[in-house]
């Protein structure tokens, strides 16, 4: 194999780890919204489980990274493409995270009633999914029209967060023993909320490798 | 604070100039010195010669008759001679050479071979012919045979043989020799299929321009005792002949005018060998001209 | 790799000589212990103890005069060609030390092949330098040579370049052609290991790409050890590198440890660029 061979088919090994990772980062995220729903203790406790799995990967891609940048020393799109895997490794880790403390907050609640219907953070999620797949998707086609999309569905995302944090602020004004539950329900959205920005994060990387330049794509 | 003014440096550029070109007119002119010397010579001999050059003076014996005098002995006498300096000289030079260059340890020893073999380059060739006269004449009793000529001639060139051989053998890449050793060749491998191949158009210009020199010799033909006039051509090496050179200043040494003609014919035959001595030499050098 | 280091592992336990010297991949062609070598009064090694493994590339790599080009040439004993050389120590090749009294170099360079820094084809035919090798060695059968010549250019991936021209001078070639022609004759006589010395340094990035993935093709079936003064060369193409500095080695491991993790600060210096 020659020696450019093996530095392209490194590459993509790294690729390939990358999104093994956001499938399980995402695959986490779903179990745990499920865990909420049903308060299902069992599943809560295997996401936090598996995120062991999803820390180990993101070194093994920063390890695989930094060798082929120490080894081949990579320049122009090949050096921004590793550096952009570490970063997109890192978010999408994050994602893991996210899903880990949501099954924490589930396992809080317990067997709780909810205080009020969980319908807009279902929304969030479906939304943070959509986002973080198709950022994945992009990443891998190098499209930057899909990543221009994701940006817009995060505005959507946070407009539903607003409305979750109002709806949690109303039920608890005269309940103030409900306190505590809103304050974790109000975490969950937050939490949802942030994933949504990873998946943006990751689209402006993505824009940094396709064109060499930053932006932002928040505003 | 500059050190260089260009003001001033262009302002004196002119008286450089000049300097400049005087330099290399006289440079020029003692080019052409050397030039006019050859030929003027030239033409002295072939003004002089070319009467008498015919196929009769390559045939004829020498004789005391101006009309008659021919070069054969002489001329076949040469080539007897450089049949026994050749394969001398160039076996004993090349094999010093490559004991020297390849073999030799870097010690005393060798640094005084070495000294002594650029000095001997220097001697004069008459001290050559005395040393033949002791050693090959008399010590070994070959008389003044075309061997015993031919091993005083051999020692007169063969410091310029060794000299132009190790020149040669140095000549080749150090890179080509640790090829050869980093195969596991042995050093002798090594010198006849690498080394050898490679310095061999060195050797052999160098060798021949040393032939060319021990052909026009006279001194230590004349302390050996070769003799002038022969009338019969030499059937084995140690049969007593004469050469070139010594024909051509028997002539020129004689009173009549006529003898001055036929001397000048011998020049021409002599310098034509030489000349065609020469152009082997540059012949060799050129077609295998060194690829590395 | 893994697998090989447990087959190891096991058999050390289980003190089963025999095992571990099938474990092929890690076994050692070339143990040096304690090797010292002076030229005249300068002692240009110093205590040198290096294991090579067998299908490895091992770079050796450090700073102008620090001893690699003259630890490459003690492995094939070159270095012996430089007047007053003086050695202590040991060597192993294949359990035998090379400086043995009845070792011949010409054995121990037959076994050991060697390219060098500047292309140094013989001024002969492509054929007739590839050719030398076997012929020096005794082969005169032209149909074996004609075997050799083909498969050693292959060997070399230079044989398509020149099939067609075999009869040519050597030097009629381009300098990275020749560099191969070079490691073609090198492999001509079936050497075991292939010492290299700076063998890229002479060529454009081109050609230095060709050899470099000349070498990793050449690694399945010979054990390289190559001297450069190009440290990405050796992290890209080495398995193992050897860090040396005046005379002596600082450090010594996997290539991914080295550029990645080095544990003497000499080391990171030196690979980094901040040295001195």
């Amino acid at each position: 194999m020659s020696v450019r061979e093996k530095f392209d088919s490194e590459l993509y090994s790294s690729q390939d780890q990358l999104i093994q990772l956001s499938n399980m980062a995402v695959n986490a995220l779903g179990k745990s919204v499920g865990a909420l729903l049903n308060h299902d203790i069992d599943a809560a406790l295997e996401v936090i489980e598996e995120d062991e799995k999803i820390n180990r990967l993101e070194e093994e891609i920063n390890d695989r990274v930094i060798l082929l940048i120490a080894r081949q020393a990579p320049v122009a799109t090949d050096l921004r493409r590793l550096i952009v895997i570490i970063k997109v490794a890192s978010d999408m880790e994050r994602v893991g995270d996210y899903a880990v403390n949501i099954a924490k907050e589930t396992i809080r609640l317990g067997k709780e009633e909810h205080l009020v219907q969980i319908v807009q953070i279902e929304k969030m999620h479906k939304l943070a999914t959509t986002m973080l797949l198709q950022v994945i998707d992009a990443f891998v086609e190098e499209d930057v029209s899909k990543a221009r999309e994701i940006a817009e569905i995060d505005d959507q995302v946070d407009d539903l967060y607003g409305e979750v944090l109002t709806e949690l602020m109303l039920a608890g004004s005269g309940n103030p023993e409900k306190i505590r539950q809103i304050t974790q329900l109000a975490f969950i959205g937050r939490y949802m909320e942030r994933s949504a920005d990873h998946a943006t994060n990751i689209a402006e990387q993505l824009f940094y490798l396709v064109r060499g330049r930053h932006y932002d794509l928040n505003k | 604070m500059r050190y260089i003014e260009h003001d001033i440096v262009v302002k004196r550029m002119n008286g450089r100039n000049v300097v400049n070109k005087l330099f290399k007119s006289i440079f020029l002119l003692a080019t052409l010195s050397a030039l006019l010397a050859l030929v003027i010579l030239l033409y002295q001999i072939v003004s002089q010669g070319a009467s008498h050059l015919s196929i009769d003076f390559l045939t004829n014996f020498a004789s005391r008759f101006p009309a008659e005098a021919g070069i054969k002995a002489a001329l076949v006498g040469s080539i007897w001679l450089m049949l026994v300096v050749a394969p001398t000289s160039i076996i004993l030079g090349v094999g010093s050479a490559i004991y020297l260059e390849e073999y030799a340890g870097k010690n005393r020893i060798t640094t005084f071979i070495q000294m002594n073999i650029s000095n001997l380059a220097g001697v004069p060739s008459v001290v050559f012919g005395l040393l033949g006269l002791t050693i090959f004449v008399r010590a070994l009793a070959l008389g003044n045979s075309i061997l015993a000529a031919g091993f005083t001639m051999s020692l007169l060139i063969l410091p310029v043989i060794i000299v132009a051989s190790q020149e040669a053998i140095r000549s080749v890449p150090g890179e080509l020799r640790d090829a050869s050793y980093g195969m596991g060749a042995t050093k002798w491998q090594t010198i006849v299929r690498i080394i050898l191949p490679a310095a061999i158009p060195g050797i052999l210009t160098g060798s021949i321009l040393a032939l060319s020199r021990a052909i026009g010799e006279t001194a230590p033909l004349i302390v050996v005792g070769v003799p002038v006039i022969i009338q019969f051509l030499p059937e084995g090496v140690m049969d007593t002949f004469t050469a070139l050179p010594m024909q051509i200043y028997d002539w020129s040494s004689r009173p009549q005018q006529e003898f001055q003609q036929v001397a000048a014919a011998g020049i021409i035959v002599l310098m034509s060998v030489l000349l065609l001595m020469n152009s082997v030499a540059v012949f060799i050098r050129n077609k295998f001209e060194k690829r590395y | 790799m893994s697998t090989t280091q447990a087959i190891n592992n096991r058999s050390k336990t289980a003190g089963l000589e025999q095992e571990s010297s099938q474990a092929t991949s890690t076994s050692s062609v070339y143990d040096t212990k304690q090797l010292n070598l002076w030229y005249g009064d300068n002692h240009a090694l110093k205590n040198i103890d290096l294991d090579i493994k067998q299908n490895e590339v091992t770079a050796i790599i450090g700073p102008s005069g620090c001893g690699k080009s003259t630890y490459l040439k003690t492995l094939n004993r070159m270095v012996e060609l430089v007047p007053n050389v003086k050695t202590s120590g040991q060597i192993m090749y294949r359990g035998r030390n090379i400086f043995d009294k009845d070792y011949s170099v010409e054995e121990l360079r037959t076994r050991v092949g060697m390219v060098f820094q500047k292309p140094n084809p013989f001024p002969k035919s492509i054929y007739d330098n590839i050719a030398y090798g076997p012929r020096i060695h005794g082969i005169k059968n032209k149909k074996i040579l004609d075997e050799i010549v083909e498969k050693s250019l292959r060997g070399a991936a230079i044989w398509d370049e020149v099939k067609d021209r075999l009869n040519e001078n050597a030097y009629s070639i381009s300098g990275g052609q020749q560099q191969r022609i070079c490691i073609a004759r090198a492999l001509a006589i079936e050497p075991d290991v292939i010492l290299m010395d700076e063998p890229t340094s002479a060529l454009d990035p081109i050609s230095t790409l060709k050899i470099e993935e000349l070498v990793q093709e050449l690694k399945k079936d010979y054990s390289i050890i190559i001297v450069t003064h190009n440290m990405q060369q050796a992290a890209r193409i080495s398995d193992k590198t050897a860090f040396f500095l005046n005379g002596e080695v600082i450090e010594y491991d996997n290539t991914d440890t080295i550029f990645s993790n080095p544990s003497d600060k000499r080391t990171e210096d030196y690979i980094s660029g901040r040295f001195g």
